[in-house]
């Protein structure tokens, strides 16, 4: 098998970095976290990467607007490697703050603002996957936590339009089994059409809110002890992977499927 | 040149609506209709007309907000605006992000005059009085920190730059000591020229008087200043340390620490202890290759003045207690525990006789310091995935907040091209090596924090002792050490500049060289015009203190740079047996490093027992009958009750590590413990708990500590700990600790420490205490007010288990599984979460209630390891420990989690309760509410065999909740019972 090599882009209180590399080297990939003024000084680096990840986090906690800081460093200095990097048969993915950069960016269309509750957020959702990015095939359903203060997706209906047309509105936030399961509604924040995540460039690019990096065991699971006892008292052995982790499989197969 | 930059959101703005649900729920009689907010950014810098409406569109994003670099925009109609912004000097996180973007922009840095201010125009709409707007704005802006300017429509907006001017003196003086006895006490309480408390009794104050006269001259401020902020209660914690009646030791060395010694010594080759007492944070073995730590702190007197600056710091600081242990572990949880007053009460409190200070509200202490971590924690990336708030009357003077740190550190660097492997728990500066400040820059921010803190809350506290965490540049810091400088080799100390600032730092690592030496021109401020003395004990945040040998200073220089942080050599590590600090070539400082530190003269300090309000055995319950609505009522208050609305706004789920919730089950019950995986390739977990019963110091201090380790033990079980692997760490917060009675109930709290922690043989690692949690103000009425914190105590428990699948949660799983009480139920309701309720739910008692729960360590030693044995072996599928509210909460707590009924017999329970009171409400320690499948059932009760043990019923299908009593039966609803759960916070 191929292994693919994973840039995770680091710095300035961006924070999930050492979970989203643990998810890509778990599943075969080879991954490096690398601050943002690394790349910036050499961005060469980019050119040895099939995969780029802006991870989550807070950016320069949030202030001015999620993603806005980071997404105007990373714009004026790394706008054209990343058009470079896009233009070769290549995938990346945003993860909540790095959705947020990437959308203030100009990566992908559209903006993230505050939760309709005006609150921070810590919970988990269901989502519906449509179209047909790489980064989601084979996933019909999945459930993962989110955590953010400004996660509702907003774009102008022109854009809206567009994304539906293309169909690159990937992820819808659904009913599913762990809102059902502990009674929350199914939109956490007020996302226009339910938009939890879009995609870009045929599919190659993801950007979304929730975390895919945090669902990748069983025991990540908001009600695991809860489905533990259906296995236990049926005999069975207990699953060891989370949902979340098909995504990053998907990540890597891309580049194994000639 | 000073400009100013208007952004304002030009769809539906979630921030405006959070303003006006606040205020129109605050007011409701007001005619507030509407409100809408623009965000400026006040630009004190040489920037051309081109370059700001450039830096203004990088503030702006264009999809959702417009900007203007003319003038602040307005709604077409309005009745107000508010500005609010901040006071000189205070942090501000948004102006300093907004500075770097423009910054960027222009492609070159800002000079160090040149400062970008944040601030916020709201703009109200509707009927509205002058009157009212201004309550407005002083409900939305804290003015110890924030500035707020009302304006009525129409009126012009000026530009207000918040530059720090400083006038006062910058030079060092002498302090004539020669005065009389008087005249040191005056000192000492009000400080140098009234710069605030040195807080030093006069027997130290005449000490190092002696001291300079033998030296032939006097003491310089900084010198005066360096030796009672070293000398505090706060940092030397002169009341556990100095002897106490016969106890010539003191009470720390004889109980914490002796019962850590003697546990260790028992434990032989199964001792985890790695590093207890000695660093930042205390260590427990993780696995051959890792160590875990923790550290739990407390951050109270700034709380009160501003909670939510005063919790940001709170979570940040304990933070660098994490990061500045060893040469630095990486923070992988944060907890928390905010003890509050009643946020419903309104009564009014004021800092001085005038009532010109009012205490912030009960309501927007809790709101504040809630946001605090909610920042400090979020913003770091680090999970919270456990804390508590507990309420009392006696929290409304100052407020308790609590904020822990548990980390993760390899025992030893990778071995590479720069050397062999070194261990990474221990450290030592040496001689030659550069003392370097790394982080934040200095301003007077926080100055006398440690000697404050020694004091009780009153009119006189410095305004300056607020601090406003800055989490970003504190991230930035964590990931250039724990990611590269540690492991590189690079510095051989590390410290956090804490409480004294770099008095604190420089003068404790000088102890591991033998010495130092410091030039203060040369740390980096954020304003100039400061004093020498302030330099030197300033706590301005997210700085640490590291020993970088000469050879790797360029190396690590050369990270610093590029992550972004402020890295400046200010000195030397020298063996000269002398603290020295000079200030533009002039010694300012010049004390031999004995005194500093040992000069401190040892105070007998005398107990006296005080006035017996023992628990009168006679009263076994308070005549309610209609226990129901007991159980309702104890549901729906904050002591009890659900808050969640914390623990979702916590991110939790960071770092991928959460393998047991904060909230557990469907109907989402806050738990008591938090189980992580911190490693993705080891199935072995950590888990925390706590435990606390504050209100059991009314009656017994000694009851009180022995079941605040006892829940936290307990809570830490019923997760899937063992009492093999599980240490403690105490946070005492007393008050009035002046007094004699005050002390005799310290001593026996820690009495009580040394016995229960020996007993479970769970060592404490750790530990801290706040010995002044006073308030002593004025009512509105101008009467003196005085109130006493309550004596806490807080108990951490940290425990490592083998696998975390056997973790374990207390929500019922299925129906038909049988339910246990482990434990004896005795008439223990003193002091209890039912004989605190109010006074219509029955009998008002003229005393506590009865006997305060007292521990039988060996058998509740026993059951618990019964209970870790059954669910090594699989054999529970839910379990809680008994605590606040008794039997009944916990039995309505794992029903309502598990959205599953149950039918439970309490009429043979073992044990001396036989009341229905005191069966369902006694808060008896040691036990534990078990479900078990029927499958299990014969192995689970052989597992427990010589352990109290009552089958006391089973869980159901129907949603309610079922109890059989003597002469009494309760019977609720699911529905009324997640009610009433849920309904305190409900609106929070």
């Amino acid at each position: 098998m191929k292994k693919p090599h994973v840039i995770i882009f680091s710095g300035y209180g961006l924070n999930t970095e050492d979970e989203t590399k643990a998810a890509f080297q778990s599943v075969g990939a080879t991954a490096d976290i690398i601050h943002l003024n690394d790349i910036i000084a050499k961005p060469a680096v980019l050119d040895k990467a099939q995969i780029i990840v802006f991870p989550g986090g807070f950016s320069y906690g949030d202030d001015t607007g999620s993603g806005k800081a980071y997404g105007n460093r990373l714009k004026q200095h790394l706008g054209r490697e990343i058009e470079k990097f896009l233009a070769r048969d290549t995938l990346l993915i945003g993860i909540c703050n790095g959705f947020q950069i990437i959308t203030s960016a100009g990566i992908l269309p559209g903006a993230l603002v505050a939760n309709d509750s005006a609150r921070y957020q810590c919970r988990w959702v269901d989502l519906k996957v449509q179209g047909n990015s790489p980064w989601l095939k084979g996933i019909k359903m999945l459930s993962v936590p989110i955590a953010h203060g400004e996660g509702k997706y907003y774009a102008p209906r022109e854009t809206l339009d567009t994304l539906k047309n293309e169909n690159a509105i990937s992820l819808k936030y659904v009913a599913g089994e762990t809102s059902k399961h502990f009674d929350m509604p199914a939109n956490p924040n007020g996302s226009l059409e339910n938009i939890a995540g879009i995609t870009g460039y045929g599919g190659r690019v993801l950007g979304l809110m929730p975390h895919p990096e945090r669902a990748v065991r069983f025991t990540q699971l908001p009600h695991w002890t809860w489905l533990k006892e259906e296995y236990v008292r049926n005999g069975k052995e207990l699953p060891t992977e989370g949902p979340g982790i098909q995504i990053f499989k998907n990540a890597v197969n891309y580049f194994n499927h000639d | 040149m000073v400009n100013r930059i208007a952004v304002s959101s030009k769809i539906e703005d979630a921030r405006a609506r959070s303003y006006l649900h606040t205020l129109k729920n605050l007011f409701p009689k007001s005619g507030l209709t509407a409100a809408s907010v623009v965000q400026a950014y006040t630009v004190d810098a040489q920037v051309s007309a081109p370059d700001l409406e450039e830096a203004a569109q990088r503030l702006t994003n264009p999809i959702t907000e417009v900007s203007s670099v003319e003038n602040i925009p307005t709604p077409q109609t309005y009745a107000y605006a508010i500005e609010i912004g901040y006071l000189p000097g205070v942090t501000d996180n948004v102006g300093r992000t907004a500075r770097e973007t423009i910054e960027d922009c222009l492609g070159k840095k800002f000079k160090d005059d040149e400062h970008v201010y944040s601030s916020v125009f709201i703009f109200l709409e509707g009927k509205i009085e002058a009157r009212e707007a201004g309550s407005f704005a002083r409900e939305l802006h804290n003015p110890l920190i924030e500035r707020a300017t009302v304006f009525a429509a129409g009126k012009k907006f000026p530009v207000i730059v918040p530059q720090v001017r400083l006038v006062g003196k910058t030079h060092t003086s002498e302090i004539d000591l020669d005065v009389s006895d008087e005249e040191l006490r005056k000192m000492s309480k009000e400080g140098i020229e009234g710069r605030g408390p040195l807080a030093l009794p006069l027997a130290s104050m005449k000490v190092i008087r002696g001291h300079f006269k033998k030296l032939g001259r006097n003491p310089t401020d900084v010198e005066l200043e360096s030796l009672a902020q070293t000398w505090s209660e706060h940092c030397k914690h002169t009341i556990f340390a100095d002897p106490l009646d016969e106890i010539k030791e003191g009470i720390y060395r004889r109980y914490i620490k002796g019962a850590t010694e003697r546990i260790r010594k028992a434990k032989g080759k199964k001792d985890f202890c790695v590093s207890v007492f000695k660093d930042n944070s205390g260590a427990i073995a993780f696995d051959d290759k890792y160590l875990v730590t923790h550290k739990v702190e407390t951050h109270n007197s700034p709380s009160g003045l501003d909670p939510f600056g005063g919790s940001v710091t709170a979570i940040v600081g304990v933070n660098r207690d994490c990061l500045g242990f060893g040469l630095g572990a990486k923070p992988i949880a944060n907890t928390y525990g905010f003890c509050v007053e009643d946020p419903n009460d309104a009564t009014e409190l004021f800092r001085d006789k005038g009532k010109q200070q009012p205490l912030l509200p009960a309501r927007r202490i809790l709101e504040g310091v809630v946001k605090g971590i909610n920042a400090g924690g979020n913003q770091s990336g680090i999970p919270t995935p456990l804390g508590f708030v507990a309420v009392d009357p006696s929290y409304r003077g100052k407020p308790l907040v609590f904020g822990g740190t548990v980390g993760l550190i390899p025992r030893k660097s990778p071995a590479g091209s720069r050397g062999s492997a070194r261990k990474l728990y221990a450290k030592r500066a040496r001689p030659g090596d550069y003392i370097v400040m790394l982080g934040g820059r200095v301003g007077l921010d926080g100055i006398h924090g440690a000697t404050f803190s020694s004091e009780s809350l009153s009119a006189g506290s410095p305004a300056t002792a607020v601090q406003i965490g800055d989490p970003i540049t504190q991230k930035k810091l964590s990931d250039m050490l724990i990611r590269e400088a540690r492991d590189a080799g690079l510095y051989n100390s590390i410290t956090d500049d804490g409480a004294g600032g770099l008095s604190g730092s420089v003068g404790e690592m000088a102890r591991e060289s033998g010495g130092a030496q410091v030039d203060l021109e040369k740390v980096p401020l954020k304003y100039p015009g400061l004093a020498p003395w302030q330099i030197w004990l300033s706590e301005s945040q997210e700085r640490m203190t590291l020993a970088v040998p000469r050879g790797k200073w360029s190396a690590f220089k050369k990270i610093c740079d590029r992550h972004d942080v402020e890295a400046t050599c200010i000195g030397e590590f020298t063996k000269s047996k002398r603290c020295i600090v000079r200030h533009n070539g002039k010694s300012v400082m010049d004390i031999a490093l004995d005194f500093l530190h040992e000069g401190r003269p040892v105070e007998q300090q005398k107990s006296v027992r005080p006035r017996n309000h023992q628990g009168d055995a006679s009263v076994v319950g308070r005549g309610k009958t209609d226990l129901a609505e007991a159980l309702l009522r104890m549901l729906s208050g904050p002591n009890v009750g659900s808050i969640s609305f914390i623990s979702q706004q916590y991110d939790h789920e960071v770092q991928g590590t959460s393998v047991t919730k904060p909230l557990q089950g469907r109907g989402r019950v806050n738990a008591d413990a938090a189980v992580l995986q911190p490693l993705s390739d080891s199935q072995k977990g950590i888990v925390l708990a706590h435990g606390y019963a504050p209100r059991y110091s009314q009656i017994d201090t000694y009851a009180m500590a022995a079941a605040s380790i006892d829940t936290a033990v307990r809570n830490a079980i019923a997760a899937g700990a063992s009492l093999e692997y599980l240490a403690i760490l105490d946070n005492f917060c007393w008050s009035s600790s002046e007094k004699p009675e005050r002390l005799y109930e310290l001593k026996q709290s820690a009495k009580a420490c040394y016995d229960t922690a020996v007993a479970y043989g769970t060592p404490f690692i750790s530990g801290k205490d706040s010995m002044f949690n006073d308030f002593r103000g004025y009512d509105s009425k101008g009467k003196n007010v005085h109130i006493a914190a309550l004596p806490t105590l807080l108990v951490s428990a940290i425990g490592v288990i083998p696998d975390v699948s056997k973790a374990m949660t207390l929500d019922f799983k299925r129906v038909g599984d049988l339910v246990y009480l482990i434990g004896e139920t005795n008439d223990e309701l003193g002091a209890s979460a039912y004989f605190s309720m109010p006074e219509e739910i029955g009998r008002p008692t003229s005393n506590f209630g009865g006997q305060v729960p007292c521990v039988d360590t060996k058998k509740n030693s026993k059951a618990y390891g019964a209970v870790s044995k059954a669910i090594q072996k699989g054999l529970v599928a839910s379990a809680i420990g008994v605590g606040r509210g008794g039997l009944a909460v916990a039995l309505a707590k794992s029903a309502v989690a598990g959205q599953l009924g149950v039918q439970a017999d309490l009429t043979k329970l073992r044990g001396s309760a036989k009341s229905a009171e005191a069966i369902l409400f006694s808060e008896s320690q040691g036990r534990m509410l078990l479900s078990v499948p029927r499958s299990a059932q014969k192995e689970f009760e052989k597992v427990c065999q010589g352990v109290a043990l009552t089958q006391i019923g089973e869980v159901i299908q129907p949603a309610s909740v079922s109890i059989e009593l003597p002469k009494a039966k309760v019977e609720l609803p699911l529905s009324a019972l997640t009610e009433s759960y849920r309904s305190f916070f409900k609106n929070w």
